[in-house]
């Protein structure tokens, strides 16, 4: 706020002194100048005429003489004057005008009307640091659920980007550098309101600097950051962030689940599928062989970890072992690109192929190969630009591993559904055998498309009719809510897979277990099928109707009528 | 020596000695109190104004905020002059008692604009 009326009263000055110093030899002219009235006698004009006079003279505006014809002398004095205060004016004018123009005077605008925007923010919202492909796969999967988040990163054309991507909420957007603990602050991070900040720029200082600043001046909240090195997830982990992604481990860890618990894996990808996109399909990579790795990157060398710690045959193939230091034992040196060095490496006898350089190009061509050479190999591509979508589902490989993707999935699962993530890992310990079937019973609620996943709360807000309905002391089962409130006969295609309870965690719960107060539900069903959900929780009437078939009377007074005649048994205010 | 703070001091100083130059005399008199130096005192006090235009620090709000003052009562000042010369009576004792009170209240303000200037420099000094 001051810096824009500083700005302009520090600008205005020399413009403002120029008129007043105009106007004043203007009229002291004026007032000095004898005149003539048609009597022929003399005159002195007064201040005030004077004042008039020159005040319509410089704007252009042109009254005539006042209060009498001007002699000569009088008309020469105005002809200077005039030219003297119109060309101050236009002087003043340019200066406002050049001042509405100019870069500081409108980043001082913008900046204001930021911040304006961010004070008025009610609803908890997240700060997302760094609007990359991870930034803006995050925010627009955050605002498609209803959470409000706030945007910054030092490219302004980045941000600029918001007001064209017809987000469904509006989203604030500074163009600012997030290393700045002032830019934070004015991004929100000191308001009440702030839920959470996710530091998802490219910059690993930058991530570091931006967890640091928020644990120091918002403890409280919810710090979540990408890093990339190990030095740097244990920097972050030393002053409590959160949540640390690295998204080479998360993908291994992926590769690890996929290989000795499929279903898991399958689970894992469906609930934690981006809103309304397809059903992937089962994958199960091969055990018993030979694997490939090409480039011993952070990627290269993250994989051929987990693959080794699950007891496979690893050869990896790097270009440059001077950059990334040297591969294990029987690796053999080369790109990876042509047949020959493949078949050096043993492709021939292989099971599978991590194509996990980080050239997009170079990965497709180590694809298109191994498939010359060996057609049916398992394929794993990792994909590093989001521009190269379409030519990497035409390769059509067995995983894809797209880091920005997988940061955005995991953080959005952190955000959105937090409970997934306990269910999760409640969900490893049970066997494969429990996964699979839990994931038939998925596959048969929902229409090859994501199934929609929602937490659920039984409290007064969230779900009044339960609520009401437990304190008067009666039980409510699982299963009398989960009935379509149209028609009780028919269950509700959803599945609950967790109940939260204090700090107690009920996996899959039976039908017949109790609801209480407080409890909090994971839920995961076909698309739609929590809009009808709602009227159980929130309407007495659907909830006594799916309960015990019978429709309540509604409104005061029939149900006075109806106590009367003693069908009412439950009377609620 | 700065020659932007020569200005600066030499306005506030010229608004101020302006000013006491049209309030001293005869309350009620107009022979008294010339209007040109009305005139005068209202043309410095706003030059006055405009140099502390910008300066951010504390000093320079509160000088800033008693030039205010000082030019709200000589415009008051000038309009009553206006009213009684050209839509009035004249200027009769009361109206040139107004007037001249107004400027003093201004004079106030100066006095304040100049002592602010004074503590200034002697805190630079140090």
């Amino acid at each position: 706020m001051d810096n824009i009326v500083f700005l302009i009263l520090r600008r205005m000055r020399q413009p403002l002194l120029t008129l007043i110093t105009v106007y004043t030899v203007a009229i002291t002219g004026l007032i000095m100048i004898p005149g003539e009235d048609p009597q022929g006698n003399t005159w002195h004009m007064s201040i005030f005429h004077a004042f008039y006079f020159v005040s319509y003279m410089s704007t252009t505006i042109g009254f005539g003489e006042v209060p009498h014809a001007f002699t000569d002398t009088q008309r020469m004095w105005v002809t200077f004057s005039l030219y003297a205060a119109v060309v101050s004016w236009i002087y003043a004018l340019g200066t406002i005008l050049s001042l509405l123009q100019d870069k500081t005077f409108q980043r001082a605008l913008n900046e204001r009307s930021f911040a304006r925007r961010i004070s008025r923010m009610r609803e908890p919202f997240y700060l997302i640091c760094g609007y990359g492909e991870t930034g803006q796969n995050l925010v627009r999967a955050l605002t498609d659920r209803g959470q409000h988040v706030v945007v910054i990163d030092k490219d302004e054309t980045r941000t600029s980007l918001i007001q064209l991507q017809n987000l469904r909420d509006h989203v604030p957007a500074l163009g600012a550098d997030a290393q700045k603990p002032r830019h934070l602050q004015e991004a929100g991070l000191p308001h009440p309101a702030c839920a959470g900040v996710v530091a998802v720029t490219d910059d690993n200082e930058t991530n570091l600097k931006i967890a640091i600043t928020s644990k120091l001046l918002h403890p409280e909240i919810k710090v979540i950051c990408r890093a990339d090195s190990q030095e740097v997830e244990a920097n972050l982990a030393s002053f409590g962030t959160d949540y640390i992604i690295d998204p080479f481990d998360t993908f291994s860890t992926h590769l690890g689940t996929a290989f000795q618990t499929p279903c898991l894996y399958l689970l894992r990808r469906w609930l934690g599928g981006a809103e309304d996109s397809a059903l992937e399909d089962p994958v199960y990579p091969p055990r018993d062989g030979l694997w490939v790795v090409c480039g011993y990157g952070r990627f290269g060398k993250a994989m051929t970890e987990r693959l080794e710690s699950l007891g496979l045959r690893v050869v990896v193939i790097e270009a440059r072992p001077d950059i990334t230091g040297d591969p294990p034992a029987g690796w053999v040196k080369g790109a990876g690109t042509e047949a020959e060095t493949l078949l050096e490496a043993g492709l021939d006898r292989a099971v599978g192929i991590i194509a996990g350089t980080d050239d997009d190009t170079d990965n497709l061509s180590i694809v298109m190969t191994a498939r010359d050479i060996q057609p049916d190999i398992f394929v794993v591509l990792r994909q590093n630009h989001s521009e190269n979508q379409a030519i990497i589902e035409a390769v059509k490989a067995d995983m894809v591993m797209h880091p920005s993707a997988i940061i955005a999935d995991r953080i959005r699962v952190l955000l959105g559904t937090p409970m997934l993530h306990h269910f999760v890992t409640q969900a490893v310990h049970q066997d494969d055998s429990w996964h699979c079937e839990l994931v038939s019973r998925i596959s048969a609620l929902v229409n090859q498309r994501v199934p929609d996943i929602e937490e659920l709360r039984v409290s007064k807000d969230a779900s009044p009719a339960i609520s009401d309905a437990c304190e008067e002391g009666e039980s409510i089962t699982l299963g009398e809510v989960l009935r379509d409130p149209w028609q009780r006969e028919r269950a509700l295609p959803c599945i609950v897979l967790l109940i939260r309870r204090g700090s107690a965690y009920l996996l899959l719960p039976e039908d017949s277990t109790q609801l209480r107060l407080g409890d909090q539900l994971l839920a995961v069903g076909a698309q739609g099928v929590f809009s009808r959900l709602r009227w159980n929780l929130c309407h007495g009437a659907a909830l006594d109707y799916v309960r015990g078939g019978r429709i309540q009377s509604q409104g005061w007074l029939w149900r006075r009528f109806a106590k009367g005649r003693g069908e009412q048994k439950r009377y609620k205010e | 020596m700065n020659p932007e703070k020569v200005v600066f001091g030499f306005f506030i100083v010229l608004a101020l000695t302006l000013n006491f130059g049209f309030f001293v005399g005869d309350i009620e008199n107009p022979d008294h109190h010339h209007v040109y130096e009305l005139f005068a005192v209202v043309v410095v006090n706003l030059i006055a104004t405009v140099l502390k235009f910008g300066d951010r620090s504390q000093m320079g709000a509160v000088l800033l905020a008693t030039s205010l003052v000082a030019m709200m009562q000589l415009l008051a000042a000038s309009i009553v002059w206006v009213m009684a010369v050209h839509g009035g009576d004249g200027l009769t004792p009361v109206v040139m008692a107004s007037i001249v009170s107004l400027s003093g209240g201004a004079m106030l303000a100066n006095v304040i604009s100049v002592v602010l200037l004074i503590i200034e420099t002697v805190m630079l000094r140090r």
